[in-house]
């Protein structure tokens, strides 16, 4: 007896400490998920601190047009005067509240359409997955400007564009994934005590996949503020007063050999937040998912 | 009344292929009966047919009665009830029978929980009784653990567990042993005997190896590509096979047994 409970106690060590899972690939998790937290911390307490305070008033044009940096205009200003620190501040607020607002749009339609689509299985998925290639074969860009070009350009309308052109790509994502999970036999375990539909999305389906999609919402957070930015700086963004890093850089352009810091400086945020997102869902992913611990 | 009436069951692939052809057999409440065939034989879609869960695009024929309700041709909402309730299933591999991502609890609360109405304290206390019931020690820590977490038997103790939750009146037991080694599928078979013994409840027991089902059932019915080729008593089928297929089936079952009782004897020696 004692050499079966032996080799089941080497099992379960095997199990909860894959050799592959060295000190090294550990080290370089954690790294990841840190530098992400570091740069999207930094966009999120500019945000936060610019709804508290600003150097100047967003509308301010007290200052002289496109003066190098000084200790009264940190960044400098903008061709009208402004000053560039307080506009990337507010600029910083918009990226993040357009971001979320589009991957919880993106989310809100293409999570529950997915999962239909993997639940009816037949003509009714043929059909539905066909929508979605179409609707992915349009470039986001494109789509999200029919969109606010019919709509009007607000904060809202740009944000609910972005999500509604993202969210074919969660609907996608999500059908796929969901149809593994219901393919397990747990599904069909689960099936078998009485289960029903609802119980099993909302018990078996979500949870296992969240870790997968909950990664791609963060990728598509960092596309979504890289679209609102793209609009921006096509005139089809968010409308003044609110402040775009996007229409700052549209705004730079024309000055941008003798004022080279109109350009630079929201482009350096804008990456920030992007590459900041990337890593930290990166490492979320693998901080939050057992299975692939386990797998790694 | 029987519990089961199983009668010209069809079971036909999305490609026209039959794969049950023409079954019929009844279980009586309390009574266990074996089915036995080779893999393909139509074992399996016939156990699953019973409760209504064919893979998509397979359908069934014929008349399946389970308590008194129609199963072929009835919609999802009818079925839902006698599933687990009635009629619950234990699978061959109890680790893809399991939600890798949810603690072991919470698992075996969820029927609890739906068949027997039971909240809160109640509800773990439930759970717990469940987990030792299938003589799992320390059920407090299987309870918080996750499935990828414990050894392959005690796995399937936590799938019986669940099985039995709702106290169903038929069992169908898919292969739950064979994923299991050798000392393991003994342990969980006298189990598994004794709680379908306490319960008085009707075991259907779906296996390849008449060994195993000679130790769970009196009575079996021998499958081959999707028939019943023959059907009977376990010591007529091993001592008088009319079925050549039966033979080699009673051969094998003799030479396993043979091979255990010698791997016995070495480990008495040794």
């Amino acid at each position: 007896m004692s050499t079966i409970d032996d080799r089941e106690a080497l099992a379960q060590v095997d199990l909860l400490e894959p050799p592959s899972l060295n000190a090294r690939a550990r080290r370089r998790r954690s790294l990841v998920l840190v530098a992400g937290l570091l740069l999207v911390g930094t966009i999120v307490l500019v945000a936060l601190v610019s709804l508290a305070w600003l150097p100047y008033e967003p509308s301010d044009t007290s200052g002289s047009r496109l003066e190098a940096p000084s200790l009264a205009h940190l960044l400098g200003t903008d061709r009208l005067g402004r000053d560039l620190l307080t506009q990337i501040m507010v600029g910083a607020r918009i990226a993040l509240v357009v971001g979320l607002g589009a991957v919880a749009v993106g989310a809100a339609i293409g999570v529950p359409v997915g999962l239909a689509a993997a639940f009816a299985g037949g003509w009714v998925d043929d059909a539905m997955s066909a929508a979605m290639d179409i609707l992915i074969a349009f470039p986001l860009l494109l789509l999200a400007m029919l969109i606010v070009a019919v709509t009007g350009a607000s904060l809202l309308t740009v944000t609910v564009a972005i999500g509604i052109s993202v969210s074919a790509v969660v609907a996608r994502l999500t059908r796929v994934v969901a149809k593994r999970v219901l393919a397990q036999q747990y599904i069909t375990a689960a099936r078998t005590s009485g289960t029903g539909s609802l119980g099993i999305v909302w018990q078996h389906v979500l949870p296992n996949i969240w870790p997968t999609i909950s990664v791609n919402l963060g990728l598509l957070f960092g596309i979504a503020v890289l679209a609102e930015a793209s609009l921006s700086y096509l005139g089809l963004g968010a409308p003044p007063p609110n402040s775009s890093w996007g229409r700052l850089l549209q705004e730079a352009q024309s000055t941008v050999m003798t004022a080279p810091l109109g350009a630079i400086a929201p482009g350096v945020f804008l990456v920030i937040l992007v590459i900041g997102v990337n890593l930290l869902v990166d490492g979320l992913r693998d901080v939050s998912d057992p299975t692939l611990a386990r797998a790694r | 009344m029987n519990l089961l009436e199983v009668a010209s069951l069809e079971v036909t692939s999305p490609d026209g292929v039959a794969r049950v052809k023409d079954v019929s057999f009844t279980v009586a409440p309390g009574e266990r009966i074996g089915l036995i065939g080779e893999s393909g034989s139509g074992k399996s879609l016939t156990a699953f047919a019973i409760i209504g869960l064919l893979p998509s695009g397979v359908t069934a024929a014929g008349s399946i009665v389970l308590d008194g309700t129609q199963v072929v041709g009835a919609p999802e909402k009818h079925l839902v009830p006698l599933r687990g309730r009635v009629c619950a299933f234990i699978f061959q591999e109890p680790l893809t029978a399991l939600d890798p991502l949810m603690k072991l609890g919470r698992q075996l609360a969820e029927p609890i929980a739906r068949h027997q109405g039971l909240r809160g304290a109640e509800l773990r206390r439930a759970v717990l009784e469940a987990l030792e019931e299938v003589r799992l020690s320390d059920p407090e820590r299987m309870a918080e653990s996750r499935s990828y977490e414990i050894s392959g038997g005690q796995r399937q103790r936590v799938a019986i567990a669940m099985a039995l939750a709702c106290r169903p009146q038929l069992l169908i037991a898919d292969e739950p042993t064979t994923a299991l080694d050798v000392t393991v599928q003994s342990e969980v078979l006298t189990l598994l005997d004794r709680l379908v013994a306490d319960r008085g409840m009707a075991l259907i027991f779906v296996s390849h190896d008449l060994a195993v089902v000679s130790r769970m059932t009196d009575h079996a019915i021998v499958m081959r590509a999707g028939e019943a080729v023959e059907r009977g008593s376990i010591a007529q089928l091993l001592a008088a096979p009319k079925h050549p297929y039966t033979a080699a089936f009673a051969e094998s079952a003799r030479r396993i047994e043979a091979d255990f009782a010698a791997a016995i004897d070495q480990g008495r020696d040794g």
